[in-house]
């Protein structure tokens, strides 16, 4: 067990880790690469300005004419991400780890807190989830690369949630939470949650044209 | 459910998809995709998260409730997505639904844009597709006429060069009964102000000519309008597809305009030439900007509202609505210049639709759609019931749409839906409320 433990939190750490980050470079800098020889019709109206315009009025819930008309949708996507990405950052026992490997500590949320944002997490997943089998406009544009990142997502909370309760054997848990959580760090660069990677851009992008040339709102 | 379940005949389509084999169909597609597009289709197909909140946005798919094949989520996945997964191999039937799907149920209206988190744009994937099929020979019958006169003539509708200049000294004669000393300048070089038309206003609305005219003359501009090829600023080319010659258009307009040396040029009240002139086919010949500064006609009239050159002798009766021509509000943010103006021009002021400015809903005719002509005219007046909802909640008689696009596909939305509105351009209502001259 110990040796396990110490190969998922260890090497393939480094792995997940890599992927992750090399594979997110690699992908933007190609990406980039491409709009370059490719779309320069496109990035030539490409400004600071108005692609933060547009970053911060989307990320502001309700205010985009998108958000206001799905509300429940709206609620769900913000309070997700929000938790998607505040939890395990902030966890204690992520810090832990954090301390071990590097000596950096920071400020952590109390278990309690982590133990409902991870449930938040796991509901919005569900919804998600039902959404894709119950709304027709959904479920008609609904592939398996779409199931694939809402279970590549859902599985490292889910485990989390479940070996933090020792509600099955923890230590099998703990093992397959940690496998979990580095199945997601090196699918982002390539799955559907490479918009985690590129959204910031096409977003930006959006914002340029409508601002720059268009004189309208894209939100 | 989907667009197979749809098809109509059309004879464009049909002989297009004749002339198919699965290899031509593969080879173009690709190279297409690997040679015309880059990052812009690639990240928008790859980060879609598929979602579906753009299932609110489009006026087809609210006008079907429950059919998610109209969403614009629904719509990519029906084409582009299955060209990418298949890369390209897919049979000529397929290209037949593609194609119907691309021309006739989207109006490249942009409304989708501000439903997406991400910032897709569905009307560039959809421009793509139709692209696609612009190469493969597969377009709808009518807007292929229009954009094979574009070819032959520069000018959408067949006009002969002759017939055009023959046009304006027609329209400059009838003027001159209702306002003496009116001319409409022709090739005046140096202008102030280059008049650009669509070729549908030689060909059938010629009133806007005259009207145009007699505003221009009760203003005291200095204008001109060409004589040769390069008048018409309209492009259903943009919409088949043929790019090429969407290029070749807006290098002859704005060298017309550049020969006449203008200051600037004056559009009249259009809302895809404004597109293409403003966004897409100047880009397409390498101009980041218009070379030469280009207005259209809300701008303009606004320009001689608050310079105090319209003088009104009566204001016309409303209250009326405002339709907002998706190419003008989504496409230059004139929304709020059009309702100063309307204000200013109009008795008891505007009612708006629910769906108003930016985040207006399109009439459903742009893009090309309504220039697909009669095969697709139930589709395209049952993908506006949403429109037509909105407009009769305001409970006015009087629909005010800048737009020539937008007039032929509301007057369809008006009788089909019995909601006995008018409509009027800016400048019918400035012509009959402005002071003339006693003759």
């Amino acid at each position: 067990m110990n040796a396990a433990y110490q190969f998922v939190t260890g090497p393939l750490a480094w792995a997940a880790w890599g992927i992750f980050l090399l594979g997110s470079g690699y992908r933007l800098i190609s990406m980039y690469q491409l709009a370059k020889t490719k779309d320069a019709t496109s990035i030539a109206f490409m400004s600071w300005h108005f692609s933060l315009r547009s970053i911060v009025n989307w990320l502001i819930p309700f205010n985009a004419l998108g958000w206001r008309k799905s509300p429940v949708m709206t609620v769900a996507t913000f309070v997700f991400h929000a938790c998607l990405f505040l939890t395990p950052i902030f966890l204690v026992a992520h810090m832990l780890l954090w301390n071990q490997a590097f000596g950096v500590s920071f400020a952590t949320i109390p278990d309690n807190a982590a133990d409902i944002m991870t449930l938040v997490v796991i509901a919005a997943c569900l919804y998600f989830a039902g959404r894709r089998l119950v709304q027709p406009e959904v479920r008609y544009i609904t592939s398996g690369k779409d199931w694939l990142a809402l279970v590549i997502v859902l599985a490292p909370f889910l485990t989390g949630f479940l070996a933090y309760h020792q509600a099955i054997s923890y230590n099998a848990m703990i093992i397959l939470h940690v496998v979990a959580g580095e199945i997601m760090l090196a699918a982002i660069p390539f799955t559907r949650l490479s918009h985690m990677v590129f959204a910031a851009f096409t977003r930006a992008y959006m914002g340029s044209e409508f601002g720059g040339v268009r004189h309208a709102r894209d939100w | 459910m989907g667009i197979a379940d749809r098809l109509i005949e059309d004879v464009g389509l049909r002989r297009g998809v004749s002339r198919l084999t699965p290899e031509k169909i593969e080879k173009i597609v690709n190279a297409v995709i690997t040679g015309e597009t880059g990052a812009r289709l690639k990240a928008y197909a790859e980060t879609c998260v598929r979602c579906g909140l753009c299932a609110e946005a489009c006026h087809f798919s609210l006008s079907h409730p429950g059919d998610p094949s109209y969403t614009p989520a629904g719509k990519v996945h029906q084409t582009m997505s299955v060209l990418l997964n298949k890369k390209g191999k897919v049979d000529p039937d397929f290209i037949y639904g593609m194609a119907q799907l691309a021309y006739t149920e989207c109006n490249l209206c942009r409304r989708c844009v501000h439903y997406c988190p991400i910032g897709i744009d569905t009307g560039y994937i959809i421009s793509t597709v139709r692209r696609i099929c612009h190469k493969l020979g597969v377009t709808p019958q009518y807007i292929q006429d229009t954009a094979h006169s574009h070819s032959a003539t520069f000018n959408q509708m067949w006009v002969k060069d002759d017939e055009w200049t023959d046009t304006l000294m027609w329209q400059e004669d009838e003027a001159r009964e209702e306002f003496p000393g009116l001319r409409i300048p022709i090739d005046k070089e140096g202008a102030d102000i280059y008049y650009s038309v669509i070729a549908p206003e030689p060909k059938f609305r010629t009133q806007l000519i005259y009207q145009a005219a007699a505003i221009m003359h009760m203003a005291g501009a200095d204008w001109t309008m060409p004589s040769e090829p390069g008048w018409d600023n309209s492009d259903m080319c943009m919409f088949t597809g043929d790019f090429e010659m969407m290029g070749r258009l807006k290098r002859k307009h704005f060298e017309s305009a550049q020969k006449l040396k203008v200051k600037r040029i004056v559009m009249g009240e259009c809302g895809h030439a404004f597109r293409s002139i403003y966004d897409m086919g100047n880009r397409a010949v390498g101009w980041k900007m218009p070379p030469v500064p280009v207005i259209h006609s809300i701008a303009y009239f606004w320009e001689l509202m608050t310079e105090g050159k319209i003088k009104l002798s009566k204001k016309y009766p409303g209250p009326v609505t405002v339709h907002d021509p998706c190419n003008v509000v989504r496409g230059q943010g004139l929304h709020e210049k059009l309702r100063e103006l309307v204000n200013f021009l109009v008795e008891g002021g505007i009612v708006e639709t629910a769906s108003n400015r930016e985040h207006n809903l399109c009439c459903t005719a742009g893009g090309g759609v309504i220039n697909c002509g009669p095969p697709f005219k139930n589709v395209r007046v049952a993908g506006s019931k949403i429109k037509a909802d909105e407009l009769r909640a305001t409970g006015v008689k009087t629909i005010v749409a800048p737009c020539h696009n937008c007039h032929g596909g509301l007057e369809d939305t008006v009788h089909s839906y019995k909601l006995g509105m008018e409509i009027k351009f800016l400048g019918d209502i400035i012509y009959e409320c402005m002071e003339k001259p006693e003759v």
